[in-house]
């Protein structure tokens, strides 16, 4: 790992709440702090006791094998499902109560493991869908065409049409989203999400299916993304040249439960986790 | 050339819509006052627009909202008796017949919708099959509810009775001398003056088209289609469900209730089992057959499904059976990928379309 870019990364520093920031991020408050969240579907606990903080510039990576509870933790934050115990505290606000749009509307904007895309809406328009509570009027307003239509259609036009860019996207803009090659649908995702102002960003597992060349894209593009849209990042990722690459702080996620933290180094060197990923050494 | 390859498809089709129904309005009203028509093709021209402005306000929540509503007779049924009412009672405070009916349509139109907004808040919760059992069994009530009211007027205003018991009678409504019962519970409808034409069932079938196709093309209709393509993502993305579902179920009852004015003073009498189940599956037969969605092809579906056993009526017994028929064929051309590919060659522009 020599050749790493040095030039998105910090040095990290310790938190009161057993968590790390980045240096930089210290003296604002964190994009996002979880404090004892947990959640069990019947008799079963899915996650249990994860404190997480990110800060507001931060990339932090949420890695585990298989089933160790890392979507289960997205859909908590964005409250697709509803914590059984613990606090989520968005830019300090508290969560209790809060649907999944209005998590959305309080600045965290996700992708999906599965894409979800509306695969009948062209790529346009899905852009636009994601711009709906930034570029507003009323429905009035677009059956009657008023002047204020043609205004802020023309104003989401260049919005999405700008956002689009960023991927190199525009040029598929009339496309139906349904249509597009799994990696563009992957990208599409992404600048919907980011369509919403978000100001931390959830990606679950984005370079799925990407080869190596997409991957290393990618990475330079998450730290585009941070630096251009000012906002957090926390992804879930396999693969791990992304994870190592790209991320200040990680978290190790096992049976729901959350093993380690700390930077690439530490948690490489981490025994916890290599023994999570490759089993227990057989005593000699 | 350059100017015209910059106007988004959708527009084009939208427009391609207006431009169809005009003319074919207008070659139809040619044909009416040149006496080509028959007495029996003249009674169809309003129920034929009304039932145009029924399929294209369920494919608004059919189609474009995706929910499956068995329950749009309802709404008509809300519309045709709050419509009559309405028309009647207001024939000495609006001289003007066309006013009247304009009014008339409004009222029917606020009516459905309030009837809509008030099923929606529990319907609305619950998705997929059970959405479609509870619209149908409010269809039904609905139905039933107007089959128990008693509604006159006299100079003091309106008196509405509720005949639940099954005792009441018109005389229960205590009308003044010179008062008129409009309603009467299970024989409907009667002595209705008929104030609709042709030409209001044009305007209203373009004012439903405006409506709902500049809906689907604003930034309300794309949260709409959303919401229909994946609910998890439209939530995510910060759209609130709730309401664009209510919207577009709202929209609907009213451009439904809209229709009912206008086919319910059409007549001289009107009976409320004219609006029971078959009614709502003849509507959405119309939109499935039109393809969910497409907003052109609704209007096309009701005026053909529409016209077509009432032309067969001379066959008597055949009728339903080639009716039938005919419903099958078209299911299966619609979905032959060969037809598909034929009508994409013909129609430049068709492929890039997604909803229209």
């Amino acid at each position: 790992m020599a050749d790493k870019k040095p030039t998105h990364k910090g040095k990290m520093v310790p938190l009161p709440s057993r968590s790390i920031v980045p240096e930089r991020d210290v003296h604002t408050r964190p994009v996002l702090e979880t404090r004892h969240l947990g959640i069990d579907f019947g008799g079963l606990t899915a996650v249990d006791d994860f404190d997480l903080t990110i800060g507001r510039t931060e990339i932090a990576g949420l890695i585990g094998p298989n089933g160790a509870g890392k979507t289960t933790v997205f859909n908590l934050l964005t409250k697709v499902y509803q914590p059984t115990r613990g606090t989520i505290l968005i830019d300090g606000m508290d969560t209790a109560g809060k649907t999944t749009s209005q998590i959305n509307r309080m600045g965290v904007a996700r992708t999906f493991q599965n894409i979800r895309l509306f695969s009948n809406l062209t790529v346009e328009e899905n852009v636009k869908v994601g711009l709906h509570n930034q570029i507003r009027y009323s429905g009035l307003e677009g059956v009657l065409r008023m002047p204020s239509f043609w205004k802020k259609e023309k104003l989401a036009h260049e919005s999405a049409m700008g956002l689009l860019s960023l991927f190199d996207m525009q040029d598929l803009a009339s496309h139906q989203a349904g249509s597009l090659p799994y990696g563009a649908q992957r990208r599409l995702e992404i600048i919907r999400a980011l369509a919403t102002n978000p100001s931390l960003l959830l990606l679950d597992e984005p370079a799925a299916g990407m080869n190596p060349s997409e991957t290393a894209e990618l990475m330079e593009n998450i730290v585009k993304i941070r630096d251009t849209f000012h906002t957090a990042v926390l992804l879930i990722e396999h693969d791990m040249s992304l994870v190592m690459g790209v991320c200040e702080g990680i978290c190790v996620l096992n049976f729901g439960r959350i093993i380690a933290k700390g930077t690439a180094e530490e948690i490489q060197a981490n025994p916890v986790v290599i023994e999570a990923y490759l089993g227990k050494k057989k005593e000699a | 050339m350059k100017k015209l390859n910059r106007i988004k498809a959708t527009t084009k089709v939208d427009f391609a819509t207006y431009l169809g129904v005009t003319l074919a309005f207008l070659i139809v009203s040619a044909l009416q006052s040149g006496g080509m028509l028959s007495n029996a093709m003249n009674s169809w021209l309003v129920p034929i627009c009304c039932f145009i402005v029924m399929a294209v306000s369920l494919n608004l929540v059919v189609g474009i909202s995706g929910e499956l509503s068995l329950g749009h007779g309802g709404f008509m049924s809300v519309g045709a008796f709050s419509g009559i009412v309405a028309g009647m009672s207001l024939a000495e405070a609006i001289p003007l017949a066309p006013l009247r009916l304009a009014v008339a349509i409004l009222v029917g139109a606020a009516c459905a919708a309030v009837a809509g907004f008030l099923i929606g808040i529990p319907v609305l919760r619950l998705r997929g099959d059970y959405l479609a059992i509870v619209t149908l069994a409010f269809g039904q009530i609905i139905k039933d509810l107007i089959t128990c009211l008693l509604v006159g007027y006299d100079k003091d205003g309106l008196h509405i009775v509720f005949n639940l018991d099954g005792l009441r009678t018109v005389s229960d409504l205590h009308l003044e001398e010179g008062g008129v019962a409009i309603i009467k519970g299970a024989q409907g409808a009667v002595g209705i003056t008929k104030m609709s034409s042709f030409t209001a069932g044009y305007i209203l079938v373009m004012v439903t088209l405006v409506i709902v196709l500049n809906l689907i093309r604003s930034r309300t209709g794309r949260a709409i289609m959303a919401i229909r393509d994946n609910r998890i993502a439209a939530e995510s993305v910060g759209l609130n469900v709730t309401k664009y579902k209510m919207i577009a179920f709202v929209v609907s009852a009213a451009l439904a209730g809209a229709a009912g004015a206008l086919f319910g003073l059409n007549y001289s009498g009107l009976v409320s089992s004219r609006f029971d189940f078959n009614t709502s599956i003849m509507v959405l037969v119309y939109v499935v057959l039109g393809g969910l969605g497409n907003i052109w092809g609704s209007v096309i579906g009701a005026a053909v499904l529409y016209a077509l056993p009432e032309a067969l009526r001379g066959l008597q017994d055949y009728r339903m059976l080639i009716y039938a028929i005919v419903l099958i064929l078209v299911m299966l051309a619609t979905n032959s990928d060969q037809l598909k590919g034929l009508l994409g060659r013909l129609i430049p522009g068709r492929k890039e379309k997604t909803n229209g």
